[in-house]
């Protein structure tokens, strides 16, 4: 287990700089000059080659790619071309906010999406199936910046029940320890700070979970079907196991994997940063860092935010494939 | 079948609706945005008790103003982005400052100044007792340090990347050929006085460029502290948080020199980077002020009665630019014709939503130097047509509009005026494509020249036509994007520059004015509108039509 663990991580290195150079190449190759938009409307052609100079742009690029890898081996994310700071500094509190983000809508996503399924597959063709299924359906499809808007426009606007913006209200700021709201509002003991904080989660926990929510019950139904129409199914119901305990212990165990597979496979694209959800509910998070370092050609910024990223999706697809021999202890990991 | 669509649709929202119910914990009210008023009324004088009370000594005036996106830095020297004037102009000050009522400069830090008769020496008596946040003394030392720092590539605290702005605007650094400062001297500790190489007709209005503010010395000298991330000036509010891409705050500086102001305790700088989420988070009242509002939204905020709009006439123009280096457009004749099939009025009823004023020269009307005279082209598609016969594309051509997805306050939505123009252009035989580039390739087009038709414009630092015309019309400046070549204009354009005499000064912009509606290397579409929605209990703000620059000093809530 430790060995396979140890191989997964080493296979990160060829992942990673192969990533990387595509990255490297791709942003090269789109024109737009980060010098250009710095200096705006007061961009004086010297001023223009002098700013170049100093961030290095007038090297070829694979002399710009190798003193950028020597940097990453060394530990060096680089610094921002824009607000010339660490960008190892800058990126924490974008990747908080994001992670906090995505864990509730995670959350939102599985415990909808898995008792829908669930439910679907235990009464399948009935009118609950129907819905639930045209449900996931509308949901897998569903523009998240329509919903997000419509979101903000009921709940916030009309009903005046949630806030539509923000992580927390700005009048009421939280003193910021970890990054994680959630966790900072509980370690001050400000519990009325952290139910400000659980509501400002909601509209945009809904907008960006309905996708991974959709697919999960669409995955969950078709893997519990299956199960339910297994043999040991019938053999639990007729030792007189409780129903409850047969779906949610017998057939959901063995129907769990291609749900798990899901489930990773959604939590690493959400903490990639989901740009429309977080412009939308104006979320700090590490899509609108990147977002913004793309619209202003911040290069540093997008390599090595995209290297971060890569690094957190392989680490939780790792995750998910050790999590696999839980669930189903004949795999095993060598 | 759409019967059932909608049905699901509202089940949907049932759904939500009901997880949103649990999730609220059904309090109703939940959301009563405790708008920083309330409390205020509580308490107008704090007395000794209800300073010791927490909900005091946090304060209870606090504005949120939403806006679209972060600055970037605060050191205003360096700053070239709205969004860092927008939050550091109520930090730093300048000298003097731009009077939007007499279109000239009034004091600020600098309380009176005198201009020798050659219009190469300017003194200045800088207002006594003011103090940098930091404690320390405002005075000519500080402000010949802030200069020195700017001017002299030398000198330890310049910028490694430089300061655009003052290259731009003085003509490089020290040891330049170009370079217009040729020293500043401290007379005594409250006077200093700029001795200039050349006589600068827009000096003064060049000193209230928000750039040129002035930072204490002690804060830059002090290597531990990024005076980029926290500045430290004489201004009314002190830097006290900034949360990346999220918020900057700001609290009230009790030291500060004018009586009476800041009345905010807090100046909360949120960003929301979408425009309609925006809107909404005003109407919630999670913030109190906003900006950047698309003026198809203005009818929506002028009807809502717990709203309130600021307007002004920018300093700004969107235009239609011609690639005067390429054919067709090299030929006047072809660029008259289509000049002559934009109907402004039209364009701007259909996406400024009839807020903009239709532009005749590049120039808005309130700019020194503004040449009234010049009666716009009427749209004539005969003429057009006529014109293109004489120019040799009796069959017209085809050829492509470039423009960019980006809005743009003088270009709200350039995809859309494109196509429009396309359908005129049709009208007269041409045939044009539209090229839809971002941001940054879009500049990048534009600079190298790469275009045919395009759409772009220029917003203005000052009211001073210097600042418009020479970037957009000097032969080979990095924003002239029509290639214009014409030595006359040029002429007139550095003449402009050094003339003191203000009314031959004016007369040259005129005559500028003329030659410019002839050769039309560009045409000119809007001039736009820039707009501030507020929460009606906001008072005390005055927009600027320069943009992002207005002082909250005076800006109270009730």
């Amino acid at each position: 287990m430790l060995a396979y663990t140890l191989r997964r991580v080493a296979m990160l290195v060829p992942v990673l700089l192969g990533m990387s150079i595509i990255v490297f190449m791709i942003i090269h190759a789109i024109p737009g000059d980060p010098a250009v938009i710095i200096l705006g409307q007061k961009a004086t052609p010297e001023a223009i080659a002098e700013l170049h100079a100093s961030l290095g742009l007038n090297d070829p690029w694979y002399v710009q790619y190798f003193s950028y890898l020597k940097n990453i081996a060394g530990g060096d994310l680089g610094t921002s071309i824009q607000t010339k700071t660490a960008i190892s500094k800058e990126i924490g509190p974008y990747l908080a906010a994001t992670f906090e983000l995505t864990v509730f809508s995670m959350l939102f996503a599985i415990f909808i999406g898995v008792n829908a399924g669930i439910l679907s597959a235990w009464r399948r063709n009935s009118w609950f199936d129907y819905t639930a299924m045209l449900i996931a359906l509308i949901g897998v499809s569903m523009p998240v910046f329509w919903l997000g808007l419509m979101e903000q426009w009921l709940f916030a606007q009309h009903l005046n029940w949630l806030p539509s913006i923000g992580r927390v209200n700005a009048r009421d700021p939280v003193e910021s320890i970890s990054g994680f709201y959630v966790l900072d509002t509980i370690l001050a003991r400000r519990f009325d700070q952290l139910e400000d904080v659980f509501k400002h989660l909601v509209l945009p926990g809904i907008a960006m979970g309905t996708v991974p929510m959709a697919i999960i019950a669409r995955i969950t139904r078709a893997g519990m079907s299956e199960a339910m129409a297994s043999e040991y199914i019938r053999t639990a119901r007729s030792k007189g196991v409780h129903e409850f305990m047969v779906v949610y212990k017998h057939a959901l165990k063995n129907a769990f994997i291609p749900i798990l597979t899901v489930i990773g496979l959604q939590t690493g694209m959400l903490l990639g940063g989901a740009v429309l959800t977080e412009t939308i509910f104006g979320w700090p998070g590490i899509g609108r860092y990147l977002y913004s370092a793309i619209s202003a050609r911040d290069y540093p910024v997008i390599q090595s935010g995209i290297l971060v990223i890569a690094v957190i999706f392989v680490c939780i697809n790792l995750v998910v494939d050790l999590l696999y021999a839980y669930f189903d202890p004949r795999i095993k990991h060598r | 079948m759409e019967d059932m669509r909608k049905k699901t649709i509202v089940q949907t929202f049932i759904g939500l609706f009901a997880f949103a119910i649990i999730l609220s914990g059904c309090s109703s009210n939940t959301n009563s945005n405790s708008n920083g008023s309330k409390g205020a009324e509580s308490s107008p004088s704090a007395s000794v008790d209800a300073a010791s009370s927490p909900s005091a000594s946090k304060g209870n005036k606090i504005l949120i103003f939403g806006r679209n996106s972060d600055s970037v830095g605060l050191d205003l020297a360096t700053t070239t982005d709205g969004e860092s004037y927008r939050v550091a102009v109520n930090v730093l000050e300048t000298l003097v400052v731009y009077d939007p009522t007499t279109k000239g400069v009034s004091p600020k830090l600098a309380e009176s100044w005198t201009v020798s008769d050659d219009g190469l020496t300017y003194t200045f008596k800088l207002r006594q007792g003011i103090k940098f946040q930091d404690g320390t003394d405002f005075n000519a030392e500080a402000v010949a340090f802030n200069f020195e720092r700017w001017m002299d590539k030398s000198n330890p605290l310049h910028n490694k990347d430089g300061f655009p702005y003052y290259e731009s605007i003085f003509g490089g650094y020290k040891g330049d050929a170009q370079h217009a400062i040729a020293g500043i001297t401290v007379a005594d500790p409250y006077t200093v006085q700029f001795k200039l190489t050349k006589p600068i007709s827009s000096f003064l209005s060049n000193l209230a460029i928000p750039n040129f503010g002035i930072a204490s010395p002690e804060a830059l000298k002090d290597t531990s502290r990024d005076f980029n991330k926290s500045p430290v000036g004489t201004g009314p509010f002190l830097l006290t948080d900034w949360k990346a891409n999220d918020t900057i705050t700001l609290a009230n500086n009790p030291n500060y020199w004018q009586q009476g102001q800041p009345k905010l305790d807090k100046l909360i700088f949120k960003v929301i980077p979408d425009q309609n989420a925006r809107l909404t988070a005003l109407q919630t009242g999670e913030v109190d002020m906003i900006d950047g509002v698309n003026p198809e939204d203005v009818r929506t905020i002028l009807q809502n009665g717990d709203l309130q709009l600021f307007d002004t006439p920018s300093l700004n123009v969107g235009y239609l630019g011609f690639n005067t280096a390429k054919a067709p457009f090299d030929n006047v004749k072809v660029r008259e014709a289509i000049a002559g099939i934009v109907d402004k009025q039209a364009l701007i009823d259909a996406f400024w939503a009839g807020t903009a004023t239709p532009a005749v020269n590049a120039i808005p009307p309130v700019f020194m130097g503004y040449n009234g005279d010049i009666k716009d082209r009427t749209v004539d598609l005969d003429k057009s047509k006529q014109l293109l016969s004489e120019a040799g594309y009796p069959n017209g051509f085809k050829t492509t509009i470039w423009t960019t997805s980006a809005s743009r306050i003088y270009m709200p939505n350039g995809e859309k005026v494109a196509q429009a123009l396309q359908e005129q252009l049709k009208k007269i035989n041409i045939d044009a494509q539209i090229q839809t580039l971002e941001w940054a390739t879009y500049i990048d087009k534009l600079i190298s020249h790469d275009t045919d038709l395009f759409l772009s414009g220029w917003i203005s630092d000052t009211a001073d036509p210097d600042n418009f015309l020479a970037p957009l019309f000097s032969v080979d400046n990095t924003y002239n994007f029509s290639g214009y070549k014409n030595e006359e204009v040029n002429k007139l354009l550095q003449q402009g520059q050094v003339e003191t005499d203000s009314a031959k000064r004016e007369q040259e912009y005129r005559d500028i004015q003329e030659l410019l509606f002839q050769d039309a290397p560009v045409v000119p579409i809007a001039h736009a509108k820039y707009f501030v929605a507020a929460a009606k209990g906001v008072s005390g703000f005055v927009i600027s039509p320069t943009g992002a620059n207005e002082s909250f000093a005076d800006v109270d809530m009730n």
